[in-house]
């Protein structure tokens, strides 16, 4: 068994009377990538800011590389990058990272290639002042990258990027991975992250009510299957005696089923042979699948 | 815990920062400017008094520093935590291997450079011409060296006011308003309610001995004390600086020198009650 980088034992956060976390259990392995989901107040980011150390927690234990959150120990090894990355824009996006570097003890003349990495070496020498929204949240990429972190905190780190630079995003998320670095990121959209984590943890209400792998979710969350049969010319009244509980949209006959009698289905529609022109097999969307999740409880 | 490397690190950007944002040629500009404007409305009493023309124009120029260095200390700093939250820079920065005391040093560093720049620039013009005009007035250059030194103290009291006000006050715009009044308060308020005082209570126990403590307490009224009654012109200064007699310098002296250090405890913890 290895030793857990993140380790969160029945966390709760309270603000007042209102519960922002309530009894969170989680633990990431080194190299794991495990993707946060939720609606805006579920609690992802305050989970996230109490396992930085930047709030404390009103009960519950967080141990961050064996260390307390937000202690010495656990800062120098976690980075992290906020949402809606922000940085002073009277500076270079350069001599903010020289800056970044410099508070980490790593060589400031990494910077440019860091800023590479991301690609913003083209405006490295220009006021972060001057950049659009995507640029600063490259900035927030590369200062998360200095050094050898072992636990990466991103929260919403895909926001404001184009879909190529998301791709090459998570393809830097991969190369720390392979390297041991946990890698715990925020989203609220699930197609984003599909296939680009190793597990899902959904929060909902600050509670966390499902966690897994994307198909472990897909068994879990036992949604209908939908079904859509077209019919040969004519044959559509037949189809429908024959297929109970099918409705007539444009001419094909949509029905759903459980997952469970979803092949005894397709048995008794391809006995139905001739009749048939087409059928689509439509297995429940991973937004279906996130709300179903995130609904489930009290929302 | 604290390392030289991450202050100095911190120090480097806000000093480029405060560049950037002009503040540097602002502050040298005003200082150099009021110092020669001093230099030329006081060029009457000299001789006279028999003192050299260098140690006047350091008691003309401790009345000027007295207003300003806590003016521009206050302008420099009130936005140094509420700006940071406000543009939301500081969480980031606080899940760094640095520590708020490294924080808030790197800042103090910063700023008192750019103040001993715009000090050093107005003292600077208005020595040259003392010099220029009197032969006589090298025996005024250790009265120049301490109002040096005790302006840079007298900034980072200012200074350290400031971080703790833009951390109690989390908005720019509310520190900035507290900076202002706390300027009010103990650079102009302070020194009248005194004097209004003194005046009422007729050289009762009040005079003799509160208003020195009053006084000490006070770290412009303390820096005024100390360079007047470490100068041999304190003759030629007037009002409060006229108590400087009375008050033994090393009173003054331990006020100018503790009164940072207060400031600046003060700064860290109200920094460190700031929740990101």
């Amino acid at each position: 068994m290895m030793t857990s980088t993140l380790k969160i034992s029945a966390l709760t956060k309270r603000f007042g009377d209102v519960a922002a976390l309530s009894d969170v259990s989680l633990a990431i392995q080194p190299g794991e990538r495990v993707a946060l989901l939720g609606h805006n107040g579920a609690g992802k980011s305050t989970m996230m800011k109490i396992i930085l150390g930047l709030i404390p927690a009103t009960s519950g234990r967080v141990e961050v590389c064996g260390a307390m959150p937000g202690s010495a120990t656990a800062r120098a090894q976690v980075a992290y990058l906020p949402e809606n990355a922000a940085f002073h824009p009277a500076l270079t996006g350069l001599e903010q990272l020289r800056h970044y570097l410099s508070l980490r003890s790593e060589d400031p003349g990494q910077a440019q290639q860091l800023l590479d990495q991301v690609g913003l070496g083209a405006a490295a020498r220009r006021r972060i002042g001057t950049y659009s929204k995507g640029m600063r949240q490259r900035v927030g990429l590369a200062q998360a990258l200095i050094g050898a972190p072992r636990l990466l905190v991103l929260d919403e780190p895909t926001s404001g990027l184009d879909p190529v630079s998301r791709r090459d995003f998570y393809a830097l998320l991969d190369q720390f991975a392979a390297r041991g670095t946990a890698i715990l990121l925020s989203s609220h959209a699930l197609t984003e992250v599909e296939a680009r984590t190793d597990r899902i943890v959904i929060l909902s209400g600050g509670h966390l009510v499902a966690e897994g792998s994307l198909p472990a979710l897909r068994r879990l969350a036992d949604l209908p299957v939908a079904l859509h049969v077209t019919a040969r010319n004519g044959y559509a009244p037949a189809l429908m005696d024959a297929l109970p509980g099918a409705i007539l949209v444009g001419g094909a006959l949509h029905m759903a089923c459980p997952q469970s009698e979803k092949l005894a289905l397709l048995g008794r529609i391809a006995g139905l042979g001739d009749k048939v022109a087409d059928l689509e097999v439509l297995p429940p969307s991973l937004e279906d699948i996130y709300s179903h999740f995130s609904r489930r409880d009290g929302q | 815990m604290i390392t030289p490397r991450r202050i100095l690190a911190t120090a480097a950007t806000e000093f480029r920062i405060a560049r950037r944002n002009r503040w540097v040629i602002i502050a040298m500009a005003l200082m150099a400017l009021f110092a020669l404007v001093l230099t030329a409305a006081g060029s009457a009493p000299t001789g006279g008094l028999g003192v050299d023309r260098l140690s006047v124009t350091v008691a003309s120029l401790t009345s000027l520093a007295v207003y300003l260095v806590p003016l521009l200390a206050l302008l420099m700093s009130f936005d140094a935590i509420a700006g940071e939250v406000e543009r939301g820079t500081l969480p980031l920065v606080l899940t760094y291997p640095v520590s708020r005391a490294e924080i808030l040093l790197g800042k103090l560093l910063a700023h008192l450079a750019v103040l001993g720049l715009a000090v050093g620039a107005g003292y600077g013009v208005a020595a040259l011409a003392a010099l220029l005009t009197d032969a006589g007035s090298l025996a005024g250059m250790p009265a120049l060296w301490r109002l040096l030194w005790s302006s840079l103290a007298l900034g980072a009291t200012f200074l350290g006011a400031g971080y703790a006000l833009s951390s109690l006050a989390r908005r720019p715009s509310g520190a900035a308003g507290l900076a202002i009044g706390l300027w009010l308060g103990l650079v102009v308020l302070y020194d009248l309610g005194l004097l209004a005082a003194v005046v009422a209570d007729n050289g009762g126990w009040f005079t003799t001995s509160a208003f020195p403590v009053a006084l000490l307490a006070n770290p412009a009224d303390a820096f005024r004390l100390f360079n007047l009654s470490a100068s041999a012109a304190t003759a030629a200064a007037s009002g409060v600086g006229g108590a400087a007699a009375v008050i033994p310098l090393w009173q003054s002296l331990v006020s100018v020198l503790v009164w940072p250090l207060v400031a600046l405890a003060l700064a860290h913890a109200a920094f460190r009650r700031v929740i990101p």
